[in-house]
């Protein structure tokens, strides 16, 4: 696939805007890198904000993988087999959180769980259930926002699976929950990995909803990103510290599904 | 046991209307044209789709009647092989086999046990550590089918079971396959369009056109009078509707033909063999009543013979050697004169 060219089908006209995408992606990730505190590094990553940060965003971007999984997993199965009514219109609704500014959703989120919101009231009265400014509530606006990733993933992955598969396993005696466990998810097990991991990364980038619907309380809401934040305007270099730890988490998780992500249908 | 099905389903604008019974111990081959129902018939056999009228009957017990009952396919009796045979990628041939029997309530021990047994039986328990990604198409169709038999169905479904093979695998695929189609017990209902399947297989052949029975009868009898050119074609013969009066075959696409039967009259189908149409330069003379002259419209290999079409009227396939095709000079746009016995006419009533 990756066939090197002759250099005459390389034409300047593209050839010179391209390098400049190249520099506007790069330079910013080298001034990063230029400016990292690289001797205090340690100090500051065990400082008990960056700890704090660490912990929350590693618990709620977890959990809300976890959510994602265990709901979205069969929503996708069910926008894939096309057994809902309206298929397109709740396939749509899907993908708009992942359009929609996070500050909005935020927002959305405050009038559904907040606690004058449509759900909230009725949680906050007759549970006594509060969910903005909570952990929970970190862990709700990272799934709403991350969750898309791994439904559109893996529907794309049931779409794609032959379903003779489970056809088979059908006549074969197979129960439909049978079926599910011992065919379908071994067979989208790839794509299930690469979606929970594009899920993953998105939750933990998490600023916008969270900020919103959260708020951004040391130890309790303030994740990586609102830390980060906060750091910029008092202390740069842990800004940078913490930026460079994100950076980081972003490159192992590109590494780690290589082509996956970019061919999801090969899966 | 037998197999009742009396019913009609629908897909989309395809109607199957579907009448007929299965005994026990016999192979039946569904023979059609791709899109005639072939598939949708085993599927609703199998239960992955369900009738719109009538009912299914296995074994006495009615498995699917419409708007009443429905079993679903774990509560039928019955064993799939697919086309491209759908063995599970990410299991090994032997965890593939044990799959029913475990779905079906067998401990891990016991399933794996007769997984074992389906696979010495059938000659391939070499396999059984094998990932299906290595197996080339002969061994997934012996696996597709070791699965399907390690349920102990009444029913045995197979749909195109030799079509995913090469032609070298599949003459010998397809006398194996008969071989273990002859020791199961149960009804064999084998979906084709491979009139060599039909014929080698199969006690019985119901022929499907656009989601109707148009033929149901022995492979013999399909072979000798088949009831629409389809068939005929498949078979390689032609087949031609007429009229007949006193021996004389009027056709209904133009030409008169004489016939060795002077007893009928009325509407009937006539079938002439390839090999009983004689092919000439020049008009020939003597004893052959029917002699006609024509344009050929095609010649193509099978065999050791040339099927040389030729346009009447009457239109009729011939089967010569290559020899007399180099001999005579045969081309695509050829003149040449035509002739038949009386006595090579086959006719029968509609």
């Amino acid at each position: 696939m990756n066939r090197s060219r002759p250099t005459s089908s390389r034409p300047l006209f593209l050839l010179i805007p391209g390098l400049i995408a190249i520099a506007f992606l790069v330079i910013p990730l080298i001034g990063l890198l230029a400016e990292a505190p690289w001797g205090s590094f340690g100090a500051i990553l065990t400082s008990p904000v960056a700890l704090d940060a660490l912990r929350i965003s590693l618990i709620t971007s977890i959990a809300a993988t976890g959510v994602a999984i265990v709901i979205g997993t069969p929503l996708a199965w069910l926008l894939a087999r096309e057994i809902l009514p309206g298929t397109r219109v709740l396939r749509a609704m899907v993908i708009v959180p992942l359009l929609l500014p996070p500050v909005v959703s935020g927002v959305i989120l405050l009038t559904a769980f907040g606690r004058r919101g449509l759900v909230g009231q009725w949680l906050y009265s007759g549970f006594g259930v509060q969910l903005p400014f909570t952990t929970a509530g970190v862990i709700i606006a990272e799934t709403f926002v991350a969750m898309p990733f791994l439904i559109i993933t893996m529907e794309g992955a049931f779409r794609s699976l032959d379903g003779r598969f489970e056809d088979a396993a059908t006549t074969l005696g197979a129960s439909p929950w049978t079926t599910f466990r011992r065919i379908t998810l071994p067979l989208v097990g790839p794509s299930l990995v690469a979606g929970a991991v594009l899920c993953w990364a998105r939750a933990l980038g998490e600023f916008g909803a969270t900020i919103t619907f959260a708020g951004n309380f040391p130890g309790v809401t303030q994740s990586m990103p609102l830390a980060v934040y906060q750091a910029l305007e008092t202390d740069r270099s842990t800004a940078i510290a913490l930026s460079l730890v994100m950076l980081t988490v972003c490159i192992i998780v590109l590494v780690a599904l290589r082509g996956r992500y970019l061919r999801p249908a090969s899966s | 046991m037998s197999v009742t099905a009396n019913f009609t389903s629908h897909r989309g604008e395809f109607t199957l209307k579907f009448k007929a019974q299965f005994e026990a111990g016999t192979v039946i081959a569904i023979l059609g044209p791709n899109g005639a129902g072939k598939s949708t018939l085993l599927r609703t056999i199998a239960g992955l789709n369900a009738v719109d009228t009538g009912s299914i009957t296995i074994n006495s017990v009615t498995v699917d009647e419409a708007l009443k009952i429905f079993l679903p396919p774990p509560a039928r009796s019955v064993g799939f092989v697919f086309q491209d045979y759908a063995i599970f990628p990410h299991l090994t041939v032997l965890a593939n086999v044990a799959f029913g029997p475990r779905s079906r309530g067998s401990g891990r021990k016991a399933a794996d046990q007769l997984a074992h047994e389906v696979l010495i039986q059938l000659g391939i328990d070499d396999l059984a550590e094998r990932r299906p990604a290595s197996l080339s198409g002969g061994q997934a169709q012996r696996v597709a089918l070791a699965r399907a038999l390690a349920t102990k169905p009444d029913v045995l479904l197979l749909d195109e079971p030799l079509a995913a093979l090469d032609i070298q695998t599949r003459s010998k695929i397809r006398i194996e396959l008969a071989q273990q189609l002859s020791t199961f017990g149960g009804c064999t209902v084998l979906v084709t369009h491979d009139p060599l399947d039909a014929m080698l297989l199969a006690d019985r052949v119901i022929v499907l056109e656009s989601g109707a029975v148009v033929q149901d009868a022995t492979p013999a009898e399909i072979a000798r009078r088949p009831a629409t050119p389809y068939a005929a074609a498949l078979i390689g013969v032609t087949l031609l509707h007429g009229t007949i009066s006193h021996g004389e075959l009027a056709l209904d696409d133009g030409g008169t033909l004489h016939t060795a039967d002077l007893a009928a009259s009325g509407p009937v189908l006539a079938v002439i063999r390839p090999e009983s149409v004689s092919v000439h330069r020049v008009q020939p003379e003597g004893s052959p009543r029917n002699v006609w002259p024509g344009t050929i419209t095609a010649l193509e290999a099978s065999h050791d013979r040339v099927r040389v079409q030729v346009a009447g009227p009457p239109a009729v396939v011939a089967a010569v050697t290559p020899g007399a095709v180099a001999e005579m000079g045969l081309a695509p746009g050829t003149r040449v004169w035509l002739s038949v016995k009386a006595v090579d006419l086959d006719v029968y009533p509609t």
